[in-house]
C-alpha cells in the first residue's frame, strides 16, 4: 500500500500521551495508513487508544533535547498531546501524522477499508431515496411526478438521479429551466405539507444577469408550482442587496415583473468564509484562558455564532410560518443553493414535520436534504477550527445546522427523538468518519467512486439495536403540533455539549442525560409489569 | 386602609408582562390594606391576580393615553405588571395609594403583621423550631474538644448584631472574646460558620478589624491565634478579605482595614474582590434591564450582558466560596472570613463555602438551615437590603440575591448533585423580599426578640417544607460522584449564564413548555407508585402459591403518557420570526391557524384582546386602533402582516409601520 511511504517511523515505545479527563498515560504509539493508535500497558490491562488520522485538523511539534512533544488538535474539538523521545521519532511522527491526515483522493479514505463485522455491504444503502419517498405519498401524486432527467447528471452534477417536479412539467422544460440556475439547480419539491398541500421548493439563483434574461420555461415551472393559489414566496438567503449585485456576475433573482406571483422575501445569511471564521473565533473563545469574564462575553460576541444561530432558526421560522401559517408555497434559494438553503429547509421541516422528528425521521431528513441534495462535504469539512491551512472552501454549515437543531432539541426536550448524543457524532463523522454517507461533494462523485457498493452507510449503523438505544431520546413524546422556537436571545445559549466537550463540565451533563435515561428505562420496566 | 382612597375600579385592563401574556384582560381592581387584586371580568374564569404590596418596588406612570391612565407595577421578583385605568382621576387616586402602601413605614404595617397570629398560635411556634440552627452545629460534631460553645454574648451584651449563642476556639476566654469583638466593626468578632468533620478544619467570620495604619490588639491576635490552634492539622490559617484590597486599604484612613501580617503570627491574607453593595445594587438594576430589553439582537444582549457587569460579580462570590472550600478540604486550613461589617460579603463566602463543602446544605432542608445561620442568625440587614421599610435606597442592595444565584450556577454544573430544583431558589427568593412571614424580617436576632417575631407572625421554613414536592429535582441523587463529598465548580466564564428563570420576563424567553424535570417528577412519582403496587401484587401471588415471583428481563415499551404531555407541552408561543413586536399580528395568526387552536385549550381562554392594542395605544391616535382591531377580527390580508415583519420594508403599508414603530 502506497501509505507506506509515508511512514518511517510506525512504532514508537515509551510515548506519553495526555488528554483532558484523563491522566497522562504512558506506552506505545503506532502509526498506521489511518490511524494513530496508542496502547499503554497499566496493572489494569490494556488500553488503547485509537484516532482516525482524517480527524486531525492541526498538529504543532516542538522538541527539546533529545525529545518531543507532538500536540494534536482534532477536527472534533479534543486537543492532545504525545511526549515522543527521541527527536527524529518525534520529527517522523509529525511527518506522517501531517501528510495522511490530509490525502484528498476520496477513494483512499477510510470508509474504503473499514470492514466490521456485524455490517455487511450487500445490506441496502441508505434509508430512503426519492422514489420510495414519491410511492409512499400518494397525496403527491395528483399533482408531481419523479423525473429522471437527471439520470446520467448531466442536467444538474449535484443533484440525485431522480427528484419530484409538478407533473404537467415535462423533461424537456427541465433541461431549459436548468440551464437557466445556476450549476443546473432547478427548482425541485422538498417538502410537501400534509396539512394544507402546500410544498417547499429548493433550487439555486437563477441567471437573468446584467442585461435581465427572462426564462419562459422557469416561470412556467413556478406556475405550476403555484397551481391555481394566488401567490408564493420565495426566500432569498441574500440581502436584496447582494441579489442585485450577483447580476453583474450572472446570477440575480426572480423579478416581480416577470414573476408575478412570487413574492421575494430577502434574509441574509452568512455562509463561506464568514462562517469558517465565525467558528474559528468561537473554538479560540472558549479556549482562552484568561479567566476574565468580559473578555469572554465580548468573544463570544466578537465570533458572531450565535448569531448566525439566531438567523438561521428566525429564518426557517419565517420559512415555516409562510407554509404553515400563511398557508403559502415557498422556494428557497441563495446563490449556489448548497449550504444556506439546505440549512433552513431542513430547520423548517423540523419545525412543522413530525415525521421528520423521530430518530429515523431526522436521518432520512439529513440524507435526503443533505446528502442526496447535493451539500458539498469533502469541500466544506475539509478543516475544521484548529487548521494553519489556508481555508478555501471550507464553512461550517452542517455544523450550524446541527447548533440549531441543537437549539430546537434544547426548547423542546421531549418533542424530538434523538439524544444530544446523535447530534455529537453527526458533528464528528461529518469531519472524519469510518463510514461513506459523508463521503464526496455530490451524488455524482459518490457513485463514480463506488461509495454505495465499497462503503458502510453511517445512517443504516446508526439504526443498529444497541446504537438506536443510545441515540434515540428516552423522554420522546411525539406531537403533531408545530415546535416553534424562540430565537430571542436568552432562548438562545452555546452549544457547551459539542464546543465545551472535553471538559469537566460536559461529563455532568452527560452524568445527568444518563440519569434521565435510567429513570425512564425503570418506569417502563415497571409500568409492563 | 386609610392609604386606600379608591378601593374599587372597574374596567381595568391588565397585562402580567411577565407571564408572557400578550393580550390584555379586563376586569376589576380591587386595593386591599395588603394586595392589589385584579379580577377578570370573563365569567368562565374569573382569574384572580393579587400582588402583594411589599413586593412592588416601583409604581410608574406612564403618559396618560387616549385610552386611559396608565401604570406600570414593578415588582421585587421583577415581574411587571401594566395597568389601564379608564378615568385618570381614579388611576391617580391608585398610584397615590399604591405608592403609599408599597413602602410601608412601620414593621407593624408589614403584611405577616397585620393580621392575629394567635389563630394557629400552635402551629405557629411550632414553626419556630422546624429549623434548628444547633443541631447543625451538632450534626456537624461541634462542640468538641476543640470548638465550644460560648454564652459571652447571651443578652447580645457583646456584640449586638451576632446571635446570643455562639461557638468559639477552646482556648479563647471571655477575656480574649471581648477584647477581640473592641478591635473588630460593630464587635463582630470572629466566631465558627462551619466545621469540616473530615479535615477538622474550619471556617469562621468576623468584621474588620479596626486597626487603621498601625493600630492593633493583642487579643484579637490571640484570637486568631485560638483559631489556629482548633485546627491540630495546620500551621496557620487563612484570612480572606472578601473586598478588592483597594477597597481594603481605603478602609484603614477611617481607622478601619485589614490585619496586618507582621502582628498577627501565621496568617495568610487573601483578597477576593467581590465588589461593594452600591456596585451590586447599579449592576442588578443593568441586568433586569438586559432581561426587559425589546427584542434585541444578539449582539445587544451579548453587550448588555457585558455591560451589566453581573456574570462578573456572581464569578467572584462563587470564587470566594471555592477559595474556602479548598483551603478547608484540600488544605485542611481554616479560613476565617470577613468583609468590612461581615454581614454581606461575608455572608455570601460563607455559605458558597458551605454548600460547596458539606452535600447536606445541597438538600431542601440544607440548605433552609444554612439561610438561617449565615444569613438570619449571624445577622444580615435584610429589612435594608431588600428595602422591607421606607428607608435609605443606599441601603439597598440584592445580596442574597447572589447567594441564591450561585447556588443556582453550581446546580447548572452538577445537574444531579441538588436535592433542590430552581422554583425553591425562587421561591426562597420571593420570600425574602415579601414579608409574608417573619422569617427575614428585621436585621439580626436581637431585633427580632425585641419586635417578638416568633409571637407575632409564622415562620416561612415549614410552609416551603409542607410544599417540598413542588420544589424536589427528579435527577437529584445521592449516590452519584457529582453529588458526593466536596463540590469543585469550573469557574471558567462560560460555565456562567444569565439567569433566565428569575431575570427574564418569559414572554421574550422560551415560555416554559417542555420541561424535562416536571416530566420526570411525575415519572419518578409513577414509578413509586408502580413499584407499590408491584410489591402487594408480589406479596398477594406469593400468599397464594406459597412461591416467591422472580420477573424476567422485559423489553421495554414506549411509554404512552398522554396527561404528561398534556401537561407539559404549553401552547405553541406566537414567536415572531419577523419582528418580535407586532404581537397583533401573531394573535391574528393564532386565531387562524389551527393547531394553535387545538393547542389554545391549555391556554386561557380567557384572554382575548391582544396586547398589541395595550402597547400600541401609546401616542397613537384611533385611527391606527382600529387598524389593530381589524387584524384582531382577522379580516386582515395575511398578506400585509407577513410584511408587518419587515420581510421586504419598502412594501409594508403605513398601517404596519405605524405599529412597527409602536
Amino acid at each position: 500500500m502506497e501509505f507506506s511511504e509515508h511512514i518511517k517511523t510506525a512504532n514508537v515505545e515509551d510515548v506519553v500521551l495526555r488528554q483532558p479527563l484523563h491522566p497522562p498515560s504512558r506506552g506505545t504509539l503506532c502509526i498506521t495508513g489511518h490511524h494513530l493508535l496508542f496502547s499503554d500497558r497499566e496493572e489494569t490491562g490494556t488500553r488503547q487508544f485509537l484516532l482516525l488520522l482524517r480527524n486531525i485538523d492541526a498538529i504543532e511539534k516542538r522538541t527539546s533535547g533529545s525529545s518531543g512533544t507532538i500536540t494534536i488538535k482534532c477536527k472534533d474539538l479534543h486537543v492532545l498531546q504525545l511526549d515522543i523521545p527521541g527527536m527524529e521519532q518525534c520529527l517522523n511522527i509529525a511527518h506522517s501524522i501531517e501528510t495522511l491526515s490530509c490525502l484528498d483522493c476520496a477513494s483512499e479514505m477510510y470508509p474504503f477499508f473499514y470492514r466490521p463485522s456485524d455490517l455487511r455491504l450487500q445490506d441496502q444503502w441508505g434509508l430512503s431515496s426519492t422514489e420510495k419517498l414519491y410511492s409512499q405519498m400518494k397525496e403527491l401524486h395528483d399533482r408531481w411526478r419523479v423525473s429522471t432527467v437527471n439520470r446520467d447528471y448531466s442536467v444538474c452534477p449535484s443533484y440525485p438521479p431522480a427528484v419530484i417536479v409538478p407533473k404537467n412539467i415535462d423533461d424537456s422544460v427541465l433541461k431549459k429551466v436548468a440551464k437557466f440556475r445556476q450549476g443546473g439547480r432547478f427548482p425541485v419539491l422538498c417538502y410537501y405539507h400534509r396539512k394544507n398541500g402546500m410544498v417547499i421548493m429548493h433550487s439555486s439563483q437563477p441567471l437573468p444577469g446584467a442585461n435581465r434574461k427572462r426564462c419562459k420555461e422557469d416561470e412556467d415551472l413556478l406556475q405550476a408550482v403555484l397551481d391555481g393559489s394566488d401567490k408564493g414566496y420565495i426566500i432569498d438567503t441574500r440581502s436584496s442587496q447582494q441579489a442585485t449585485q450577483a447580476r453583474m456576475t450572472g446570477g440575480g433573482f426572480e423579478s416581480k415583473s416577470s414573476y408575478s406571483c412570487w413574492k421575494r422575501l430577502h434574509r441574509q445569511m452568512e455562509k463561506g468564509k464568514a462562517l469558517q471564521e465565525s467558528l474559528i473565533k468561537l473554538v479560540e473563545a472558549c479556549g482562552d484562558e484568561s479567566n476574565n469574564m468580559d473578555r469572554w462575553l465580548s468573544k463570544l460576541e466578537n465570533s458572531k455564532w450565535l448569531s448566525y444561530v439566531q438567523t438561521a432558526l428566525s429564518t426557517a421560522g419565517l420559512l415555516a410560518e409562510c407554509v404553515e401559517r400563511d398557508g403559502h408555497s415557498v422556494l428557497v434559494h441563495g446563490s449556489e443553493g448548497t449550504d444556506s438553503t439546505l440549512l433552513i429547509s431542513t430547520l423548517a421541516q423540523l419545525i412543522m414535520d413530525p415525521h421528520c422528528r423521530s430518530l429515523e425521521g431526522f436521518l432520512a431528513l439529513l440524507e435526503r436534504e443533505w446528502v442526496q441534495a447535493g451539500h458539498p462535504f469533502m469541500q466544506r469539512c475539509a478543516h475544521s477550527a484548529f487548521s494553519h491551512t489556508r481555508l478555501q472552501q471550507e464553512s461550517p454549515v452542517f455544523l450550524l445546522l446541527l447548533d440549531c437543531v441543537w437549539q430546537l432539541w434544547r426548547q423542546f426536550p421531549l418533542a424530538l427523538g434523538f439524544s444530544e448524543a446523535l447530534l455529537l457524532r453527526l458533528a464528528t463523522e461529518a469531519y472524519a468518519s469510518d463510514f461513506g454517507t459523508f463521503l464526496c461533494n455530490s451524488h455524482k462523485e459518490r457513485w463514480a467512486l463506488g461509495v454505495m457498493e465499497r462503503t458502510h452507510c453511517l445512517f443504516r449503523a446508526l439504526l443498529r439495536p444497541r446504537e438506536r438505544d443510545y441515540y434515540s431520546n428516552p423522554l420522546y413524546e411525539p406531537t403533531e403540533l408545530a415546535i416553534w422556537p424562540s430565537v430571542h436571545p436568552q432562548s438562545l445559549q452555546l452549544w457547551r455539549g459539542f464546543f465545551l466537550r472535553w471538559t469537566q463540565q460536559s461529563r455532568h451533563l452527560e452524568e445527568a442525560q444518563e440519569e434521565i435515561r435510567n429513570m425512564v428505562t425503570e418506569w417502563g420496566k415497571l409500568a409492563l409489569k | 386602609m386609610e392609604h386606600i382612597r379608591t378601593p374599587k375600579v372597574e374596567n381595568v385592563r391588565l397585562i402580567d408582562r411577565s407571564s408572557g401574556q400578550r393580550k390584555a384582560s379586563t376586569g376589576t381592581l380591587y386595593l386591599s390594606a395588603t394586595h392589589t387584586i385584579f379580577v377578570e371580568n370573563n365569567p368562565e374564569t374569573r382569574k384572580e391576580t393579587w400582588v402583594l404590596h411589599s413586593m412592588v418596588s416601583s409604581v410608574e406612570r406612564p403618559p396618560t393615553i387616549p385610552a386611559g391612565s396608565q401604570l406600570i407595577l414593578r415588582c421585587k421578583n421583577f415581574r411587571v405588571y401594566q395597568i389601564l385605568i379608564p378615568q385618570e382621576r381614579d388611576c391617580m387616586d391608585v398610584y397615590s395609594s399604591l405608592v403609599r402602601l408599597s413602602r410601608p413605614e412601620k414593621y407593624s404595617e408589614l403584611y405577616c403583621l397585620s393580621f392575629n397570629p394567635n389563630v394557629n398560635k400552635e402551629e405557629r411556634e411550632e414553626s419556630w423550631n422546624f429549623i434548628d440552627v444547633m443541631a447543625d452545629y451538632k450534626r456537624m460534631g461541634v462542640p468538641n474538644n476543640l470548638w465550644v460553645h460560648t454564652a459571652a454574648n447571651s443578652e447580645y451584651r457583646v456584640c449586638d448584631t451576632y446571635p446570643s449563642e455562639l461557638f468559639v476556639p477552646k482556648s479563647a476566654t471571655p477575656a480574649i472574646l471581648v477584647g477581640s469583638s473592641r478591635f473588630r466593626s460593630r464587635g463582630r468578632f470572629p466566631a465558627l460558620s462551619y466545621f469540616h468533620q473530615d479535615t477538622l478544619a474550619a471556617v469562621c467570620r468576623c468584621s474588620q478589624p479596626l486597626s487603621g495604619f498601625s493600630g492593633r490588639c493583642q487579643e484579637d491576635e490571640m484570637m486568631l491565634q485560638a483559631v489556629m490552634k482548633s485546627n491540630p492539622g495546620s500551621e496557620f490559617i487563612y484570612v480572606v478579605d472578601t473586598r478588592p484590597k483597594l477597597n481594603a486599604m481605603a478602609n484603614r484612613a477611617a481607622g478601619k482595614g485589614y490585619e496586618n501580617e507582621d502582628h498577627y503570627t501565621n496568617i495568610k491574607l487573601q483578597f477576593i474582590g467581590i465588589e461593594n453593595i452600591h456596585v451590586m445594587r447599579s449592576s442588578q438594576q443593568k441586568i433586569i434591564d438586559v432581561g426587559e430589553m425589546k427584542a434585541p439582537s444578539m449582539t445587544d444582549f451579548l453587550w448588555g450582558l457585558e455591560n451589566s457587569g453581573w456574570l462578573k460579580h456572581i464569578k467572584a462570590v462563587l470564587e470566594a466560596g471555592v477559595f474556602i472550600a479548598r483551603a478547608v478540604a484540600d488544605e485542611g486550613v481554616s479560613v476565617l472570613v470577613h468583609c468590612s461589617d461581615g454581614w454581606d460579603r461575608t455572608a455570601q463566602a460563607c455559605s458558597v463555602a458551605s454548600v460547596l463543602l458539606d452535600p447536606f446544605y445541597r438538600t431542601i432542608k440544607g440548605l433552609m438551615v444554612l439561610i438561617e445561620r449565615d444569613w438570619v442568625s449571624f445577622g444580615h440587614k435584610f429589612s435594608h437590603r431588600y428595602s422591607h421599610l421606607d428607608g435609605d435606597p443606599k441601603e439597598v442592595s440584592p445580596v442574597i440575591d447572589q447567594f441564591l444565584e450561585c447556588v443556582w450556577q453550581l446546580s447548572e454544573q452538577f445537574p444531579c448533585a441538588f436535592e433542590f430544583n430552581e422554583r425553591f431558589l425562587t421561591a426562597i427568593h420571593t420570600h425574602v423580599y415579601s414579608c409574608q412571614y417573619g422569617t427575614f424580617l428585621g436585621n439580626c436576632q436581637k431585633e427580632r426578640r425585641d419586635l417578638r417575631l416568633h409571637e407575632r407572625s409564622h415562620s416561612v421554613w415549614p410552609q416551603l417544607w409542607k410544599d417540598r414536592a413542588e420544589y424536589i429535582n427528579p435527577l437529584y441523587k445521592a449516590e452519584l460522584s457529582q453529588s458526593q463529598g466536596v463540590l469543585r465548580p469550573n469557574t471558567t466564564p462560560y460555565c456562567f449564564k444569565m439567569w433566565k428563570g428569575l431575570y427574564n420576563h418569559v414572554e421574550k424567553s422560551t415560555p416554559p413548555r417542555q420541561t424535562p424535570s416536571d416530566y420526570l417528577t411525575a415519572v419518578r412519582e409513577e414509578s413509586q407508585q408502580l413499584e407499590e403496587e408491584l410489591t402487594n401484587h408480589q406479596e398477594r401471588i406469593a400468599a397464594l402459591t406459597g412461591k416467591p415471583i422472580t420477573w424476567e428481563k422485559i423489553e421495554v415499551p414506549r411509554r404512552r403518557t398522554s396527561h404528561l404531555w398534556q401537561k407539559h407541552c404549553g401552547p405553541d408561543p406566537p414567536t415572531n420570526y419577523t419582528h418580535p413586536i407586532t404581537s397583533c399580528a401573531q394573535d391574528n395568526d393564532q386565531a387562524l391557524s389551527k393547531p394553535f387552536n387545538q393547542n389554545a385549550q391549555t391556554k386561557d381562554p380567557a384572554l382575548t384582546l391582544p396586547l398589541g392594542l395595550y402597547t400600541h395605544l401609546k401616542g397613537q391616535d384611533t385611527d391606527d386602533l382600529s387598524a389593530c382591531s381589524d387584524l384582531e377580527s382577522g379580516v386582515a390580508d395575511l398578506s400585509s402582516r407577513s410584511s408587518s415583519g419587515g420581510y421586504e420594508s419598502k412594501d409594508s403599508d403605513p398601517n404596519e409601520t405605524a405599529f412597527i414603530s409602536a
